[in-house]
């Protein structure tokens, strides 16, 4: 036992359930429309952004004006930022001239940021200008995000309407997302993270001499260092909070400038889940019952804590290959011990395995060691966390309604095995939820499955993979669960910066994340036209344990069991063969 | 009720054989398509036993003894598959083709126009047209369904009801409706054909119990879509596999792809078939132990909707309580002898032929000892209860004049007369409601002399049933005729949870709707058309069989015994098939993680032998694991009929410990077991050396 390790995953899990109720409740009055404390500041903006955009603020919208909305919204996101990336050469704020993205690229790019996904097959202090960067890609980050909370918070008020045509108005969610929950939260975040050192700048990039020169592959001297500088402060905040992920540079959270210190680093990860966890409170508190968000926490919990303790477990536990290179891998108080490739020295273990667990539950996908180098069931757990469909915390409010959608199907079968028909919350679950919910167990497994089928056999695109073995084959595997399921973290090992992978990726993270919002709001639209049902006696209740333990049991089988045949021919042969030969 | 005599066991020879028959028929895949999880199967069958021809001519991707076990194994799996549905068809038709029986060759006499005695002609009865009218006499067989025009007659309605006592039947009233296939055993009737041939009771309970006319329930149509998307996340799953496999064996630079056949195999056993396959059977086995209970309900939607019930309507009399009140007390006034006011209440009840007015004689006679006299020793003159009046009484001979009503009638009849109505009277009256009790109040001329409380008697057990009625979450309504307090003190006593007082048939709907506005399901029965209205609204209605054509034709439902608490009977078989359903779900899809366990390390040892690690059961042979998970697969159909046909057994608790019992049952039971079967199936394999 590694105390070290366990005081660490503690104080992390502790700080973010502690505060999950005080955001959650912010949040819960934010989207009620009731003072929430930062009304008398941004009261007077929210009603002009109305005012200027023509938004009528009362109007609520049935459930397919409400989808136009989001993806007119969404598609224009998509639109500007391809724009951006293509002209970028032409427009101000480059100082280090960096010319238009190729189309493929700038696809998959825009695709990425407005999906939320942001997945990143190029580095950005190399490709990217300064305005793209900020203009572009911070401004997704924002909203992006707000747009899963908005979708969230439609779906939330389908189980408290009772015959209502309409579920809120989505413009109103979208700018009361960004106003008063993400804004405020990224600028707190900012200039704490400023003050660890993390770089917020419009100057050009820094050389600087090297104080130990050292020699290049061809024998030359080398003497000076480029050293990457930008606004990274300002996106890398909302990065961690809206679950987006997208590094400013292309080391991501591992840089020096993006993550300093132990500090930032705790700060940034706890970023990662916060919203996702207290947005679970901010739902039992609209529906008025507030146990039912702790059930959906604590079943997010329940299927988290294992995964982070065997990450931890597999990692610390190391390499067997480096015993045999005479590298020493026990812990002492001078070195973390363990698998350390691919990791930073003042992270360690504990904050590497606790970090890619974290990203990859929550669909992050920001990085701060190379999940590539984990070993293969270490690194099993992360790809698996977004196997599952990104529900374990998930992205922001993407994550709280791909669980519902679960909560769905658990119901529906529990109600079955009780004799009645199912019903949650007091609404009825009757063939129409159920062929929406459906999709969230069919539309991500199929795009992986299928992008990962056509990958290895493309003959093309074999060159990508540079791994031979099981190994290579986890890393296409798990670029397209990245994709797939929206989270956007990497394995690395795979030159993905080509056609093929930009548009079947970019493809693969568009259909994950509509496909799966627009029936989320068929749900929200459905939901909201039914009665409420008045519990009795014979009423599943949804606030027990055992309700917890079934609805993980529902998470776990349908994700084990759909990717149980693709992981034996990656990750886990890989650890086979690792420990037995 | 006549379950014993007319359930017949799950195995039934004379079903089994058909049954075989029917399950190859129902090969064919226009019947199969209608079922997307055993269509898959379907197509996997034929996929393998076209890899088989390939491979005995020499080409084959595996040995032709492996693809042809596995094969064959795969077309048992769907043949076990609709040997259940045929085995659930086939107790439907063998009680369809007793019903059938009676109907044979009946001869109606049909009337040239409606009135008894009027020359009739002899007409098959597949000929009658709704309007007609037919005379039936002693011996008869009722042609069709019909409503008795003229004319009483007792009749036999076991054919349809399995009850050997007659029931009476007559015009006018609630007792009017005749069921096609019974005998009037005396007497004769008019009757107007009230359906066309093909439309009749008789038609629709053959259809039901033969499942022709079935259509799938809404619960059903959404677990379908649920199993579907597993059957495609599954193929998915599989399909991949061969390109993964292809490249695995390019990278690992050993190996052979994985085959078809094992991929195929591998996919029937992930794919949810054990509940695809016993679907239909369920369905069909819900609606015949209805049959059996007696119940003919007119869809698979009312069943259903059945076991969602929330609220329970029922009628007082004959169903809370015997259908008579009994005197109990008399209370006399103040200055009044109680036993003047035992005889004078006797005397005025010594005509009554009502059960109350006989209880009060009795009443009097025991406590008092004043005997029974002859009402014309006394030259009376009985006094009848009219509806206007709304009391009774006598006018002796001798110029007493005693009346008995409710207080209000002798209120106004004592008012006009000049007499008043003292206060203690009031309120002995309204204790005597309060307790549930009925006051009958008894004056002689103009002087008020007391009180007789009568008494509902509640039915024994019934407390008890209505409490577990509440275990299972469904809320008691007593519906009633009389006044609030007394409505309460029954509803109290019978330990119902609510009542609906002086309740008119505007009332009753308007409660209804009420209820549902509040999202519950309402359940009530019903005989009279009075009741029609109310059946009309609720979820879940069950006419009597005894009442009238209307109420039959505005419930979903009729129970041929006309028993009031069958439905909890009915709402018990509505949940059990919900739970059949959703039980086996759990099982299969519970099934898939051994399977894995057999099928995946076999499928890529090759390429990668040190996945041997995975073979936790330590199966033989890699082609022995894969047969053994098929074959696993396949039995477990057959060894779930029996449970299928039955149903989950039902008992009422909390709905988290049922839940908590099914999961330990079937989800904790279904990952295990396969686990134990797979080896066993194995070991035999191995020891008879066929793999």
């Amino acid at each position: 036992m590694n105390w070290n390790n366990v005081i660490q995953g503690l104080i992390f899990l502790t700080t973010v359930v502690l505060l999950a109720k005080p955001l959650g409740i912010y949040m819960a009055r934010v989207y009620e429309g009731k003072p929430a404390g930062l009304n008398v500041l941004l009261g007077l903006v929210e009603r002009w952004i109305y005012r200027l955009s023509g938004i009528y603020p009362e109007t609520s919208m049935s459930w397919k004006g409400y989808a136009m909305a989001m993806m007119l919204f969404n598609g224009i996101g998509i639109a500007v930022v391809y724009a951006l990336q293509r002209l970028q050469a032409y427009l101000p704020l480059n100082p280090m001239s960096m010319p238009g993205v190729a189309p493929d690229l700038a696809f998959n790019i825009a695709v990425s940021f407005a999906t939320n996904t942001n997945w990143q097959s190029y580095g950005g202090e190399t490709t990217l200008s300064y305005l793209t960067q900020m203009v572009g890609l911070t401004v997704q980050n924002f909203v992006s995000a707000a747009t899963g909370m908005a979708i969230l918070v439609a779906l939330i008020r389908g189980f408290i309407q009772k015959q209502a045509e309409t579920i809120g108005n989505f413009w109103v969610d979208l700018v009361r997302t960004t106003l008063y929950i993400l804004l405020p939260l990224s600028m707190v975040l900012a200039i704490l993270l400023v003050s660890q050192g993390v770089v917020q700048t419009f100057k050009p990039y820094e050389k600087v001499t090297l104080l130990q020169p050292v020699k290049d592959g061809n024998g030359a001297e080398v003497q000076e260092q480029v050293l990457a500088l930008g606004p990274a402060a300002s996106q890398i905040t909302i990065k961690e909070l809206g679950t987006n992920g997208g590094g400013f540079f292309n080391v991501n959270s591992a840089h020096p400038f993006e993550n300093p210190t132990p500090l930032s680093n705790f700060l940034e990860v706890v970023a990662i889940l916060l919203i996702p966890a207290a947005l679970c409170y901010t739902f039992g508190y609209m529906v008025k019952d507030k146990r039912q968000g702790w059930v959906l926490l604590a079943a997010m919990l329940i299927i988290f804590i294992p995964c982070l303790w065997s990450c931890i477990y597999f990692e610390q536990h190391g390499n067997p290959l480096f015993n045999s290179l005479g590298i020493n891998q026990k812990a002492t108080a001078f070195q973390p011990g363990g698998n350390m490739e691919g990791k930073e020295a003042r992270f360690g273990i504990v904050n590497s395995a606790i970090w890619a667990v974290a990203t990859t539950a929550a669909s992050n996908g920001s990085v701060n060691s190379m999940h590539d180098s984990y070993t293969p069931l270490g690194g099993l757990i992360p790809m698996w966390l977004i196997q599952l469909g990104e529900v374990v915390f998930g992205g922001v409010g993407s994550g709280l309604y791909g669980m519902i959608a679960f909560v769905i199907i658990a119901v529906f079968i529990a109600g079955l095995m009780i004799g009645r028909t199912p019903e949650y919350l007091g609404k009825k679950i009757e063939t129409y939820e159920m062929k929406m919910a459906s999709l969230m167990i069919l539309i991500p497994p199929a795009l992986v499955l299928a992008g990962t089928a056509v990958a290895v056999i493309w003959p093309q695109t074999k060159v990508s993979i540079f791994n031979p073995g099981p190994h290579g084959f986890s890393e296409v595997l798990y670029a397209f669960s990245s994709a797939g399921n929206n989270n956007g973290s990497a394995f690395g090992g795979l030159s993905a910066n080509t056609p093929f992978y930009n548009i079947a990726l970019g493809l693969a993270m568009f259909f994950a994340r509509y496909w799966l919002a627009i029936p989320i709001l068929a749900i929200a639209g459905s939901l909201s036209r039914k009665k409420i049902v008045p519990v009795n006696q014979g009423t599943l209740p949804t606030h027990t344990p055992l309700f917890v333990v079934f609805l993980v049991m529902v998470v776990l089988i349908v994700g084990a069991l759909t990717f149980f045949p693709a992981l034996v021919l990656g990750p886990i042969v890989e650890h086979f063969i690792l420990h037995h030969s | 009720m006549k379950k014993s005599q007319k359930a017949k066991s799950s195995f039934n020879l004379s079903i089994i054989g058909p049954a075989i028959i029917d399950s190859l028929k129902k090969l064919d895949p226009r019947h199969q398509i209608k079922n997307p999880v055993m269509f898959v199967v379907l197509v996997g069958s034929i996929l393998t036993t076209g890899l088989y021809f390939q491979a005995l001519s020499g080409q084959g991707e595996a040995p032709a003894g492996f693809i042809l076990g596995i094969s064959s194994w795969l077309w048992f799996t769907l043949i076990f598959a609709n040997f259940a549905e045929a085995m659930a068809e086939g107790r439907g038709k063998a009680q369809a083709a007793s019903l059938r029986r009676t109907r044979r060759d009946t001869i109606a006499k049909k009337l040239s126009t409606p009135s008894y005695g009027s020359s009739y002609e002899k007409v098959s009865a597949t000929t009658l047209r709704k309007g007609d009218v037919v005379l039936v006499e002693a011996g008869d067989i009722i042609p069709m369904d019909g409503e008795v025009i003229e004319g009483v007659a007792s009749i036999d309605e076991s054919a349809i009801t399995g009850e050997s006592a007659p029931v009476i039947r007559e015009s006018g009233g609630d007792r009017s409706a005749v069921t096609g296939g019974t005998r009037v055993l005396s007497d004769w009737l008019l009757v107007r054909i009230s359906s066309n041939p093909g439309e009749t009771f008789l038609d629709h309970m053959i259809a039901m119990v033969e499942g022709a006319k079935r259509q799938k329930t809404p619960n059903e149509i959404a677990l379908s879509i649920l199993l579907a998307v597993f059957t495609i996340v599954f193929l998915l799953a599989t399909v991949t596999l061969l390109p993964f496999s292809v490249h695995s064996v390019i990278a690992a630079g050993h190996g052979e792809p994985v085959t078809v056949t094992v991929l195929v195999a591998l996919l029937v056993c992930l794919i949810p078939t054990t509940i695809g396959g016993l679907l239909p059977a369920i369905g069909i086995a819900g609606m015949d132990r209805m049959v059996q209970a007696n119940v003919v309900a007119t869809s698979g939607r009312a069943v259903e909707a059945a076991g969602d019930v929330d609220v329970l309507l029922l009628d007082k009399t004959g169903t809370i309580t015997l259908g008579n009140r009994q005197a109990v007390a008399f209370i006399p006034n103040q200055g009044v002898n109680i036993k003047s006011l035992a005889d004078a209440a006797q005397l005025a009840s010594l005509s009554d032929e009502t059960p109350e007015g006989r209880s009060i004689v009795v009443l009097a006679k025991k406590k008092y000892g004043i005997r029974g006299r002859h009402i014309h020793e006394l030259e009376a003159k009985f006094i009848p209860f009219t509806a206007q009046t709304r009391m009774s009484g006598v006018d002796l001979g001798d110029g007493r004049q005693i009346r008995k009503g409710s207080s209000e009638a002798i209120e106004n009849y004592i008012k006009k007369l000049g007499g008043s109505f003292p206060e203690d009277l009031k309120s002995n009256i309204e204790t005597i409601s309060k307790n549930g009790g009925t006051p009958l109040v008894v004056a002689e001329h103009k002087q008020l002399l007391g009180v007789v409380q009568l008494k509902d008697i509640v039915k024994g057990g019934i407390r008890e049933r209505f409490a577990e009625l509440r275990r299972m979450g469904i809320k008691t309504v007593m519906i009633t005729g009389d006044n609030p307090l007394t409505a309460a003190a029954i509803a109290a006593e019978a330990g119902m949870d609510d009542f609906l007082a002086q309740a008119t048939p505007e009332t009753k709907l308007k409660l209804i709707r009420e209820m549902q506005s509040g999202g519950r399901l309402v359940a009530m029965t019903g005989d009279g058309t009075n009741d029609a209205p109310a059946l009309a609204q609720a979820d879940v209605a069950v006419a009597m069989n005894t009442g009238t054509q209307a109420a039959k034709e505005a419930g979903n439902m009729v129970d041929l015994d006309s028993n009031p608490t069958k439905l909890i009977e009915i709402v018990k078989i509505g949940k059990q098939l919900l739970m059949t359903r959703g039980s086996l779900t759990t099982f299969s899809v519970a099934n898939d993680v051994s399977k894995y366990f057999a099928i995946i390390p076999a499928a890529f040892i090759g390429t990668y032998p040190s996945l041997k690690a995975l073979n936790i059961m330590h199966l033989e042979t890699p082609a022995s694991a894969v047969l053994s998970a098929v074959i696993f697969n396949a039995l477990i159909i057959i060894f779930l009929i029996p449970l299928a046909l039955r149903g989950v057994p039902y008992k009422p608790m909390t709905a988290n410990r049922f839940l908590r019992n099914n999961l330990l049952v079937y989800g904790a039971g279904g990952i295990v077991a396969p686990f134990i079967g797979i080896k066993l199936i194995d070991m035999i394999l191995a020891a008879l050396r066929l793999v």
